[in-house]
């Protein structure tokens, strides 16, 4: 469905993408993940054909952007990562004058648009105003819109951004229920518990390169220790406990008072653990969201 | 490339519109209307003729004129302005199908259609004083109506796509748009003026299409028809491939 090869952006001296390799099979969920300024947004404004690539080549569906945007763009839906829903127009209208753009007739337009609002929970408020919506409606919303022509590919940046947890099950249902139905899907997100759910594959991004690829969960056991143990002890306990266990052969990554130890031992590790423990101790099995830390590091990436 | 989803665009406008017509005829209609009147006879009665015409009778025409232009100007100035920023309109647009060349060329002929509206409203009150007899010359003051709409459009597109801010539409209205309003022939005849001023104005649009609309509305004036249509056409063309450009370049990036 998306092939790129060697796809590069520039901005000026700044490569925001940097000669990157993708492939996006037909009916896959694909996940791209990865620090504020990795490059996600900018490599599928490049797929979404609004942003002209500044090296490589990249197909959509077999065509090539940047000299069949037209064709491409009519086969794809899009759910941006700031809402940009029609202000001006009530919630049915949006999906009606957003099926003109893309050559629908009004009648089949506005048939379909209110099977899409039943699809979103949002078939009660046909005639609302958008300021009168919450955030998950909008973002619900947003998504109906990207479906309203029936795309061969739905790209979603950061769906669930801002949403509370009740409105994103919600978006990560319907989401699923459009991947069972076969849509091909790419998507951003920050949250690395949305990625395991939802992507059939992930590739996470830094500076503009794809530094790691592959199914979430294989990704995971291959890269990880199965298991982590979350410590925080006295701070003059935290060097002796460092050197303790790397010696046993764990991994210990520290992030402020908190010492993080990944092992394949659990059961030695606690044991080894109970002179130091101060209170808070937590074990648990290793997520996608420690490969990522382990291999994005945990410094903030916005200059704050 | 253009294509007819132009007309897309153009019909989004138009179902935005619907729902607040009342305020924006208010907005585009009154201060010329007001101005007819309160110049037309308040100056008009001091002034016995000017080129065989009362007073309020030769600012009619012109008054047409700048009620398109100022039409065409807010509409592709604030509203255009606030679907490219705030609302990101244009953003979800090029999304689709609708290429950038549609997206102008929409935009520009809602600007157009609005100046259409206030000068067909003009034509209406002017006709109900007696101040125009109608005739078939009124589908040439609507073509020249249009044309200076488009210019008028295109030209504050391009703002649009230049400005950082609202603020910065203060340069716009007072250094381009107000001296169009007072340059251009509207309120005396350019010809009082020193001959730098009078060339100058020839730059304007608007000197160019108050010469036609004037000449349609009463038949018996003359001008340069030919040059001043062929002025306001290029410049119209000119205008809309700029604005093309500088969408794009705000939002292909």
């Amino acid at each position: 469905m998306v092939e790129a090869r060697r796809l590069t952006k520039r901005y000026g001296r700044i490569t925001a993408v940097d000669q990157i390799d993708l492939h996006v099979a037909s009916g896959e969920c694909f996940g791209l993940l990865g620090p504020n300024g990795a490059g996600k947004t900018t490599t599928i404004k490049m797929i979404q054909c609004v942003s002209p690539p500044s090296g490589g080549t990249l197909t959509v569906n077999g065509k090539i952007v940047g000299l069949e945007n037209q064709a491409i763009k009519a086969a794809l839906g899009v759910v941006p990562q700031e809402d940009n829903l029609d202000d001006d127009l009530t919630v049915i209208d949006n999906l009606v004058i957003y099926a003109g753009y893309f050559d629908i007739p009004s009648d089949i337009a506005r048939e379909k648009g209110l099977s899409l609002l039943k699809f979103v929970h949002l078939d009660d408020r046909p005639n609302s105003r958008i300021r009168s919506l919450s955030g998950g409606m909008k973002r619900r919303l947003t998504i109906a819109r990207a479906l309203i022509n029936n795309p061969d590919l739905l790209i979603l940046d950061e769906p669930t951004t801002g949403l509370d947890p009740q409105a994103r099950h919600v978006i990560w249902r319907k989401l699923q229920n459009l991947k069972a139905g076969g849509t091909t899907m790419i998507l951003t997100t920050h949250y690395m518990e949305e990625a395991a759910r939802l992507c059939d594959r992930v590739a996470i991004m830094d500076n503009g390169t794809i530094i790691l690829e592959g199914e979430p969960g294989r990704l995971v056991r291959e890269g990880m220790e199965e298991d982590v143990i979350e410590i925080r002890p006295r701070a003059e306990n935290m060097d002796d406990l460092t050197s303790t266990m790397e010696n046993m052969g764990a991994r210990v990554e520290r992030t402020g008072d908190t010492l993080l130890i990944f092992t394949e031992r659990p059961e030695s590790v606690v044991a080894s653990l109970a002179g130091y423990n101060s209170g808070y101790m937590i074990k648990r099995k290793t997520t996608l969201e420690d490969l990522f830390l382990r291999t994005t590091g945990h410094k903030l990436r916005d200059g704050s | 490339m253009i294509s007819r989803r132009a007309f897309r665009v153009w019909l989004r406008n138009f179902t935005v519109y619907k729902t607040y017509y009342r305020a924006s005829l208010v907005g585009n209609i009154g201060e010329p209307l007001l101005y007819l009147f309160a110049m037309g006879l308040g100056i008009g009665g001091y002034i016995t003729e000017i080129e065989g015409l009362r007073y309020i009778e030769y600012i009619a025409p012109g008054l047409i004129v700048t009620s398109a232009m100022y039409s065409a100007t807010f509409e592709c100035t604030f509203g255009s302005f606030t679907r490219l920023t705030q609302q990101r309109t244009f953003d979800s647009i090029l999304a689709t199908p609708v290429s950038l060349e549609d997206l102008a060329l929409g935009e520009i002929l809602w600007g157009m259609t609005k100046s259409i509206i206030s000068g067909t409203v003009m034509i209406v009150v002017m006709t109900v004083v007696g101040l125009y007899t109608p005739s078939f010359g009124v589908v040439s003051i609507m073509l020249t109506v249009a044309a200076t709409g488009f210019v008028f459009a295109a030209a504050a597109l391009c703002c649009s796509a230049l400005s950082p801010s609202y603020e910065f539409f203060n340069y716009y209205f007072t250094l381009c748009v107000a001296p169009m309003f007072f340059l251009s022939g509207v309120f005396f005849p350019l010809a009082g003026f020193p001959e730098i001023f009078q060339w100058f104005s020839l730059a304007l649009p608007t000197t160019h299409s108050v010469t036609l609309v004037r000449y349609f509305f009463h038949g018996a004036i003359t001008g340069q028809l030919v040059i001043a249509a062929a002025f306001l056409t290029t410049m119209g063309f000119v205008l809309y491939l700029a604005a093309v450009r500088l969408i794009g370049r705000r939002l292909v990036v």
